[in-house]
């Protein structure tokens, strides 16, 4: 079979790689924050704990599947499949490298927002539909939280796509061979990068599930491998974010010497691991003083950026 | 991050947007770059139990009954560890033998609920019951978390040698008599009419 | 009203009381030893020193002892000034010189007066470094522990040994800091009331020895109100359990009733619920043991015909009441001999007598003029006897009046008083425990008696009363010494029970009677009953159901089946008739113990004890009480009630509701149950302390998943520390605890005011409405008895004559043998010395006992005591012919000696001299 967009093998192959680098950073992430704090974090299972991963999943699929008697049974199970469908479906207008990728959509930017705005939906049935007053809290935050900052979120994007002039991604990723957009685009980047934190809800925005001050948020009531759909989505997230920004900032797959699937892993990668960084080092913002912080700093901020770019293509065209 | 919208608005906006990048994001940067750097340092892990942790003599660890220096059970069963304790974990009942020497005649200890606070150790006014440095008491059973006084009770005196609980009380034991205690007279012949 | 001012503070204070009375009454914290609020002051312990201004001007002010300073109006005090607070500290200091360090090893610790009071008083570190002063403890006997070397000499256990409940072998002895207080000779503690020495030490000098065999923190026991079931007065106790053992008995303050004491039989007498004479699990004739359905099965049967159900004094109004409506009221038999039953029916009578008024025992510490007639009250009510003492004491207080000495000043009121009594006139057939203090004493038989107290009610009437001849001499003296008394006084009143017969019960109210014609007011009577609910089983029973009617129906085939209920028929009537009925029948017996009547039972059932279920008694005055459950004890007993399983039974509150509703007379038993409304945001009343320890480690070696607390769906209590603490406003007082203080002491901070109305107090409800306008009994005629026989006449001892209590282990230890007394007179004409076995009647299976020589026993009079059934030891004292002739044999007495002999007999007039 042959390495061409949209192919089976490709497909396979995107879907299993995806969903094993996200379940590998749950071993990823608990190692990498045990050094940062000075610990080792798992390193018993296998060799450097590489099999942790192996016994979490193990443990996961074996823990009691509890339904709540007092939940809504149907939108209760219907939530954590909806995180992962809509993170797994906007991977597939993600280009990896020439020839590796599931569509090549000319739509490909609008796509991930629409999919990112589904993934909302999870969240808000997960915590409705739990019946508890923490899963309720829980979802009315992740709600305000990612219609908010899905607005700069789309903003942000739309000065790298004047610049590329397509809405497709692997077009972006060509446009980039002459400069990554990081440059031109430096503070719609660092707007993406924030929104795309608080779009998967990490750490610092797990406001959501913040467990100091709401148990679990949304998710308190979920445990087996419902509660695992909603872990493993939120890494599929983290991989999904940084793979946008390398393709949207960083030039993809280019770069010299190495193969081009290789770039894109090792850019995706510094993300993730900054990610992570951002995780053990930020303590999390209060609520209202995250949603003060999108309106009225970041969405100006995004606005002006567009603003800018646009007058510079603009001038740039006429000239 | 700070919250740069909340503030009076008495400074001007160039001055809040300098504010906002000078306090908050560069303090945040910062705090990343330093978390950062702990990549490269050693860690404190201690890799039991291939590597042994050096334990302190103070170590708040598994319960000892202990003797005095007599080769007596140091505990007299006053029940204060057991009122001490927050978890509720000690169960003992008093008995008293022919001379008048109180000890307990059960003494337990719900390990499975203990949480090793040292708050029966303070309280013990014999110094009776000691916490040592062994902390490797895991079972596979819970029910075996449960420790009776022939568990509990060891040959020595533990961490405190000298402690001696009836040599300085009042009450009269086998082997020592009223007058006997520290710092005691004779006992008074009450028929004396001298003064 | 007097107003004074303490520390700013402006209080309204009695000023009839002292300082330190009214402080504690106000509820401010001032540190006390020698003062008790029954005992009055003497100012021994300089502990309760206070400040006291000249006026508003005055700065200095002067040192005084709070409890030997009268309150006057406009006063101005302070606890907290300097001079005040660091004379205390000194004080204690002082106090704690020689004490020997030994809490942990303290039946006092953790509820000890001394370590509240050196607390309080802020002294904490010993500086004195001389040696310490030792004494050697003596064996008081079964019930106190003596630890000499806690004592800080306040006074307060001969005070209250001697001076309050006559007392004479506690004393204290030698002098400055080699006082001693103790007996001349070692040996037990005579006094009923010795037991009251472990509240009033403030110290642990007096411990509570059979507590200390089984000791328990204050703070682990689990507590509930509870109500003795010792005898008929009804005093409120707290008993404690721990580990499913009933632990101890301490004393729980009724303002009416039992005040701050107890007799011993009630405080040590409980342990019974330990002892191995429980029944603790169902059996069959065979012995073999059954199961609870099977039983549940028998029961059912049971009601498909006619079935007796004899009752019993000892069980609780809603068991008999549920016995009642389990075999129906016709076929209902009292549970009381046949004689006690007819005492029952004069008791009852004149309870609804309008004339008449039965006084709480703080009543009858006010009488002035009192007659005892035939009852020897320190042995069949013990708790009133030591009531008596203290009204003896009223000639004294008003003596004190006259020379203006407030009450309070114990010791002054007393050397004013020197040997003044109040009129205390003891009508009985032998010594009393009472003799010491009676100012006339009849001593006489039966006749007599009844001949005197006829007299009596004659001359109280108006009318000058016909003596017999042989009587003439000191009768009527006594009579005209008791007539003079009780006419003069303020409140007089007279006692007599069950144990005197109908006949001089009949004779009581007589008196009683005429006394309230003549001074045209209602008289106090009071009659006992002998057990702690004869009263509430009398008003059940109907007074044609005698039990001898429902034995000669068992016995002559008419009913088939019987059910008995904490009943040992064997001490209720003959044997003979008690064999022949029992045999012929079907027999269920439902009893907390073992006893006789088992042996012919087709069933024998474990029921519940007094602190296993929640149930009402009657007390002599008709008084009905509530008395928790305390703990949960033995697995399989059930209260009666629930075995035979009437409507209403699963619910105490609904068995009660139901006792209430119908059975006549107990209309107002519904108000003994603590309003529902006061409990607060509908919290229940934990038995367990706040610092209750062990609940995860009691019962870990059985189990070590801790299972969940026992519910209590019967009670405000619950069975666990959670709830609103007692020492909050709670509705119910289960252990008196406040902070800072820890001992019994705290009980003033439950108190309106000091010796006032307990604020948590469930004073319980009289059940009988006076109604009656009754008429005198006919006098009594004497009973004739063949010229040279003996008149048998049953005496009672505090221990052994009670059936529970005497299987209590500490109180088996001053029981004694089965005895027949005579005076030194006629022992001498029989040729009879101490110690020789005497016959009964002279027949072949006649009754033998051994003879002791009482010296004060009337002549022509033979007293019996018929042992204690609980030692298997005992004579049925329904065989005793009423006289009989009496010899000299060699054989065996009738009932096995225990090995105790009579040694532990604590009479007044026990001859030891040799003829």
């Amino acid at each position: 079979m042959q390495w061409e967009v949209g192919s089976a093998l490709n497909i396979a192959s995107i879907l299993a790689a995806v969903i094993v680098i996200a379940a590998m950073l749950i071993w990823v992430e608990r190692r990498l924050l045990g050094f940062w704090q000075d610990r080792l974090g798992p390193n018993r299972v296998g060799p450097f704990g590489l099999l942790q991963v192996v016994a979490d999943m193990i443990k996961i699929f074996t823990k009691e599947d509890w339904i709540p008697p007092f939940a809504d049974r149907f939108s209760f199970v219907l939530a954590p499949t909806i995180i992962m469908i809509v993170v797994l479906l906007s991977f597939s207008v993600v280009p990896f490298a020439p020839g590796v990728g599931i569509v090549d959509s000319n739509i490909g930017v609008l796509f991930v927002l629409a999919m990112a705005s589904l993934g909302a939906y999870s969240v808000m049935l997960g915590g409705l539909s739990s019946d508890n007053k923490y899963a309720l809290l829980g979802s009315l935050r992740a709600a305000a939280q990612m219609v908010s900052y899905e607005v700069f979120m789309g903003i942000s994007l739309l000065g790298v796509v004047a610049l590329a002039g397509s809405f497709n991604l692997r077009e972006i990723v060509l446009a980039q061979e002459g400069g990554w957009f990081v440059v031109p685009q430096f503070i719609g980047f660092i707007i993406f990068l924030i929104a795309g934190v608080a779009e998967s809800h990490r750490l610092p925005f797990d406001i959501p599930e913040a467990e100091q001050e709401i148990c679990a948020g949304y998710h308190t009531e979920y445990s087996g491998m419902k509660f695992g759909m909603f872990f493993v989505g939120e890494y599929l997230g983290l991989v999904l974010i940084s793979s946008l920004i390398t393709v949207l900032f960083f030039g993809g797959w280019q770069g010299p010497l190495l193969p081009p699937l290789v770039w894109f892993f090792i850019k995706a990668s510094c993300f993730i691991a900054f990610f992570i960084l951002l995780r053990a080092a930020i303590p999390r913002p209060r609520y209202d003083q995250l949603m003060s912080y999108g309106w009225l700093f970041l969405l100006p901020l995004s606005l002006i950026n567009l603003l800018i770019t646009g007058v510079v293509i603009l001038s740039a065209n006429q000239m | 991050m700070s919250d740069p919208i909340a503030r009076p608005h008495s400074k001007s906006f160039f001055a809040k947007f300098a504010e906002l990048i000078s306090d908050t994001l560069t303090s945040q940067v910062v705090t990343l770059w330093r978390v950062f750097k702990h990549l490269f340092v050693a860690t404190d892990t201690v890799q039991y139990p291939e590597q042994q942790p050096h334990m302190f003599s103070r170590w708040r660890g598994r319960i000892i009954l202990t003797r005095d220096p007599d080769g007596e059970e140091r505990c007299v069963a006053c029940n204060l560890c057991a009122v001490a304790c927050p978890v509720d974990c000690i169960a003992l009942q008093k008995t008293e033998d022919e001379e008048g020497r109180w000890y307990p005649e059960f003494f337990r200890i719900n390990f499975s609920r203990c949480i090793m606070c040292g708050f029966c150790e303070e309280a013990c006014p014999t110094n009776a019951i000691q916490l040592t440095p062994d902390f490797e008491m895991a079972e596979y059973k819970r029910q075996d978390m449960v420790w009776e006084k022939a568990d509990l009770l060891i040959a020595g005196t533990g961490k405190y040698h000298e402690t001696n609980f009836y040599r300085v009380a009042g009450k009269a034991i086998g082997g020592k008599d009223k007058g006997e205690a520290r710092n005691e007279l004779p006992p008074v012949d009450v028929r004396s009419l001298l003064p | 009203m007097a107003k004074i001012t303490v520390d700013g503070v402006v209080y309204e204070v009695d000023p009839a009381n002292n300082l330190l009375q009214e402080c504690l009454s106000q509820g401010l914290d001032l540190p006390y030893f020698c003062w008790h609020p029954s005992l009055g002051s003497v100012g021994a312990c300089r502990q309760c020193a206070v400040i006291q201004y000249r006026d508003a001007e005055d700065t200095q002010g002067t040192l005084v002892m709070s409890c030997m300073t009268p309150v006057t109006d406009g006063g101005i005090y302070s606890l907290a000034a300097e001079q005040a607070s660091d004379f205390r500290a000194d004080v204690i200091e002082s106090l704690m010189t020689s004490h020997p360090h030994d809490c942990p090893v303290c039946e006092e610790g953790g509820e000890c007066h001394l370590q509240d009071m050196t607390q309080m008083s802020g002294h904490n570190y010993r500086r004195f470094d001389k040696q310490k002063v030792t004494h050697r403890n003596q064996n008081l006997g079964p019930f106190i522990n003596h630890e000499m070397n806690r004592c800080i000499t306040c006074y307060r256990c001969v005070r209250f040994y001697d001076d309050y409940a006559g007392g004479t072998d506690l004393s204290a002895q030698a002098s400055h800091h080699h006082t001693y207080f103790g007996r001349f000779e070692e040996g037990t503690l005579e006094s009923e009331f010795s037991g009251n020495l472990v509240e009033v030490c403030p110290t642990g000098v007096f411990t509570d020895k059979p507590f200390s065999a089984q000791y328990t923190r204050k703070w682990d026991l689990q507590t509930a109100p509870s109500i003795c079931n010792g005898c008929s007065v009804g005093c409120n106790i707290t008993p404690g359990e721990r580990y499913g053992t009933l632990r101890r008995v301490v004393n729980r303050y009724h303002n009416e009733i039992n005040g701050y004491f107890l007799c011993d039989r009630g405080r040590f007498g409980a342990h019974y619920v330990n002892s191995e004479s429980r029944l603790r699990s169902a059996r069959d004739a065979s012995g073999m043991s059954v199961s609870t359905t099977a039983i549940e099965e028998r029961i059912s049967e049971f009601t498909s015909e006619a079935v007796i159900g004899i009752g019993s004094p000892r069980a609780s109004n809603e068991a008999n009441f549920a016995l009642r409506s389990f075999v129906g009221a016709e076929n209902y038999f009292s549970g009381h001999s046949d004689a006690e039953h007819e005492a029952l029916q004069v008791l009852i009578e004149c309870l609804r007598d309008a004339a008449f008024h039965s006084p709480s025992v703080r009543q009858i510490e006010q009488a002035d003029a009192i007659l005892v007639l035939g009852e020897d009250v320190t042995n069949t009510a013990p708790r009133i006897a030591l009531a008596l003492r203290q009204s003896v004491r009223n000639e004294a207080k008003a003596l004190a009046e006259t020379s203006r000495i407030p009450n309070w000043q114990d010791a002054a009121v007393r050397e004013l008083a020197q040997e003044s009594l109040s009129p205390l006139a003891v009508f009985a057939c032998g010594s009393t425990r009472l003799d010491d203090i009676a100012t006339t004493k009849l001593n006489a038989d039966q006749q007599t008696l009844i001949e005197a107290s006829n007299a009596l009610s004659e001359r109280l009437a108006g009318r000058s009363p016909a003596y017999s001849q042989q009587t003439l001499g000191t009768t009527m003296q006594s009579v005209e010494a008791t007539y003079t008394a009780l006419m003069s006084a303020k409140k007089p009143l007279v006692i007599c029970g069950t144990g005197a017969g109908a006949a001089l019960m009949r004779c009581a109210a007589n008196i009683a009677r005429a006394l309230s014609v003549s001074r045209s007011e209602v008289c106090d009577l009071v009659l006992l009953p002998k057990e702690d609910n004869s009263v509430g089983h009398a008003l059940l029973t109907s007074k044609e159901n005698t039990l001898s009617r429902a034995l000669g129906r068992l016995a002559n085939g008419e009913v088939k089946r019987a059910i008995v209920i904490e009943n040992d028929l064997f001490e209720r009537a003959p044997t003979a008739l008690v064999k022949n009925a029992l045999a012929a029948a079907e027999l269920l017996v439902i009893d907390q113990i073992e006893t006789p009547t088992q042996r012919y039972a087709a069933l024998s059932i474990p029921s519940a004890t007094f602190n296993e279920c929640e149930v009402t008694k009657v007390n002599y005055e008709g008084r009905a009480q509530l008395s928790f459950q305390v703990g949960e004890g033995c697995d399989a007993a059930k209260p009666i009630e629930r075995w035979l399983n009437v409507e209403g039974s699963a619910h105490s509150n609904s068995m009660i509701a139901r006792c209430a509703a119908e059975a006549s007379d107990f209309e107002s038993l519904i108000d003994c149950l603590p309003d529902p409304l006061g409990r607060i945001a509908g919290l229940k009343v934990p038995r367990q302390s706040h610092r209750y320890s062990g609940r995860t480690a009691m019962h870990a070696d059985r189990n070590v998943h801790e299972g969940k607390q026992p519910v209590d769906d019967n009670s405000v209590m619950s069975f666990s520390m959670e709830g609103m603490l007692t020492q909050k406003d709670s509705s119910v007082l289960a252990s008196a605890w406040a902070p800072r203080w820890n001992s019994n002491q705290a009980i003033s901070k439950f108190q309106a005011e000091i010796n006032g109305e307990l604020k948590q107090g469930h004073p319980g409800v009289h059940l009988i409405k006076r109604s009656l306008n009754g008429q005198a009994y006919e006098a009594e005629n004497s009973v004739n008895k063949n010229l040279g026989d003996f008149e048998i006449r049953l005496v009672s001892h505090i221990f052994g004559s009670d059936t529970l209590s005497s299987h209590s282990p500490a109180i088996q230890k001053r029981l004694c043998d089965a005895y027949l007394a005579l005076n030194k007179e006629d022992a001498l004409e029989l040729g009879l010395a101490n110690g020789d076995f005497v016959s009964l009647g002279g027949a072949e299976d006649s009754i033998i006992l051994p003879l002791i020589v009482r010296t004060q026993t009337p002549s022509g009079v033979a007293l019996v005591y018929t042992g204690s059934s609980a030692l298997g030891a005992s004579i049925n004292p329904h065989d005793l012919p009423e006289s009989a002739s009496l010899a000299r044999v060699e054989s065996e007495p009738s009932v096995h000696p225990t090995g105790l002999g009579l040694s532990n007999l604590v009479v007044n007039d026990a001859y030891s001299g040799a003829h």
